[in-house]
């Protein structure tokens, strides 16, 4: 096991890519934040927090993936986690995705789609805390909080203050 | 959760408060315009009616085609064949036409159990009411309508009052109420005519009164039942409008209730008998969103028991 962020290293992370986000799309006025439950929504909370202090306030949700997955039926049924969408909704908004780990890219197809049933963004990005690669879609992040090589074996292990007790990123071993 | 739903006590506490968790997100999701969900694409759900029904197959079906499931609608009403030889044959047959789950209403108490255990069918056996016995997803419904209009209500109902009036003997939502709402940890009483509690009452769990007045004071749901006019063989009460004048929900009687206090109907109502007009077009009255909550509720069930990996059934010949 190897810690490959910790706490100061996550904050900065999430700091950058939020000046990102404001440079990105030359401000915040059409910027909605959407977290992908559980670890995501607390750094969309997270990100928009730091938004709040470069630039300014801006509509943060969380959005679940789970109705969409397309490995339903592999596992046991998983219960809902819960979708807030605000009140400015997503129509014509430059939605941002916001996710612990990139990884197969199927959780943010399913995404992709979830969004799909609730509006019509004039663009969608993509915000994750760790890239780790092994994708296994057409799928590309715009915001990475940081570029880890793994071996598909390995397990990356992101733990929050909001649920973890403690900020770290790890790798496992795999099993 | 168990691989069917068949009766209120194949729930724990927590299972059902999941399942009402689900169907909240549900909600969510569902605010606006509704479109599929893909989550059961490729799953059949067979409606299996052998009883009259509008809005529980309805709901079922539209429960079931949201997520994108094929829906078979099967009415079984005038099949004469000897009610055990029917059900082998036709579940060998949606067998064949593999189904994933049955939603089966049938006029025979036990007939959802027997079609489970028997081994004829691999799929999930949902019960829509089997004789007067027990009708599990209208109790999760209207479990779910009083957290909507409740919102301290969480994850159990303790100090929630109750009262279920009227048709006892003969409703399996009142049985599947009670078992519910006394599991969740609400305070039920039963309010009704001598006649039309049942023998066993003594088993549930609730308070019995025969006074609907003094029953109604204080109370925070008033769920009235229909009056089964066509389960009664015998007189249960000596006319319709003595009924009413006893244990009808009367204008008076709803002046009377608390403020916050809710007025719950399963449907479909006999308007002027056991619920009079004004009650059940007042502000109290919950009637429609139990409808509307059917199908998210049915939605959610649907994907507890057909969401994940496929249960890996026996199936006998």
């Amino acid at each position: 096991m190897a810690t490959v962020l910790d706490a100061g290293e996550i904050g900065r992370a999430l700091k950058r890519i939020a000046h990102e986000i404001v440079e990105h799309n030359h401000g915040l006025e059409n910027v909605v934040l959407l977290g992908i439950p559980t670890r995501g929504a607390f750094l969309g909370t997270r990100i928009a927090n730091f938004l709040g202090e470069i630039a300014g306030p801006v509509p943060v949700g969380t959005i679940d993936i789970t109705l969409h997955r397309d490995d339903l039926r592999l596992r046991p049924p998983r219960p809902l986690l819960p979708t807030n969408i605000p009140t400015s909704g997503i129509e014509g908004k430059d939605v941002v995705l916001v996710d612990d780990v990139l990884f197969s890219g199927r959780t943010i197809r399913a995404a992709l789609d979830a969004l799909g049933e609730i509006g019509r963004p004039r663009s969608v990005q993509l915000a994750v805390l760790v890239d780790r690669g092994h994708r296994e879609l057409p799928i590309r992040a715009d915001y990475v909080g940081k570029n880890i090589p793994t071996s598909a074996l390995e397990t990356v292990r992101v733990h929050l203050s909001e649920i973890d007790n403690e900020d770290s990123v790890e790798i496992m071993a795999g099993a | 959760m168990d691989r069917h739903l068949l009766s209120i006590n194949d729930l724990s506490a927590s299972e059902a408060i999941q399942i009402l968790n689900t169907a909240s997100e549900l909600s969510k999701i569902s605010d606006g315009p509704m479109k599929k969900l893909p989550t059961l694409r490729g799953r059949t759900v067979v409606n299996l009616f052998f009883e009259d029904s509008t809005r529980t197959r309805i709901s079922f079906e539209s429960a079931a085609k949201r997520l994108s499931a094929d829906v078979i609608n099967f009415s079984a009403k005038g099949s004469s064949v000897s009610k055990g030889e029917s059900l082998k044959d036709t579940a060998q047959t949606l067998q064949a036409m593999g189904a994933d789950a049955v939603v089966i209403r049938h006029g025979a108490s036990g007939a959802a159990q027997r079609l489970a255990d028997s081994g004829w069918i691999s799929a999930s056996v949902i019960n829509a009411g089997d004789g007067t016995h027990e009708h599990p997803t209208q109790a999760l419904l209207d479990a779910y309508t009083i957290r909507s209009r409740f919102p301290d209500l969480r994850s159990n109902f303790n100090g929630l009052k109750v009262a279920i009036v009227g048709d006892i003997l003969h409703s399996r939502v009142a049985r599947s109420n009670v078992l519910l709402l006394t599991k969740l940890g609400a305070k039920v009483t039963i309010v009704a005519p001598p006649t039309l509690i049942p023998v066993g009452i003594t088993d549930w769990d609730v308070d019995v009164s025969y006074d609907f007045d003094s029953a109604i004071k204080n109370v925070d749901v008033v769920m009235m039942l229909r009056v089964q006019s066509e389960r009664m063989a015998d007189s249960f009460f000596p006319s319709e409008r003595e009924y009413s004048r006893g244990y009808g929900l009367d204008i008076a009687r709803l002046n009377s209730l608390k403020d916050s206090t809710i007025v719950m109907h399963p449907g479909p109502m006999n308007r002027g008998l056991e619920i009079s007009a004004e009650s059940a077009d007042s502000h109290k009255s919950v009637v429609l969103a139990q409808v509307s909550n059917g199908v998210l509720v049915r939605m959610a069930v649907l994907y507890q028991l057909l969401g994940g990996a496929a249960f890996s059934g026996e199936v006998s010949a």
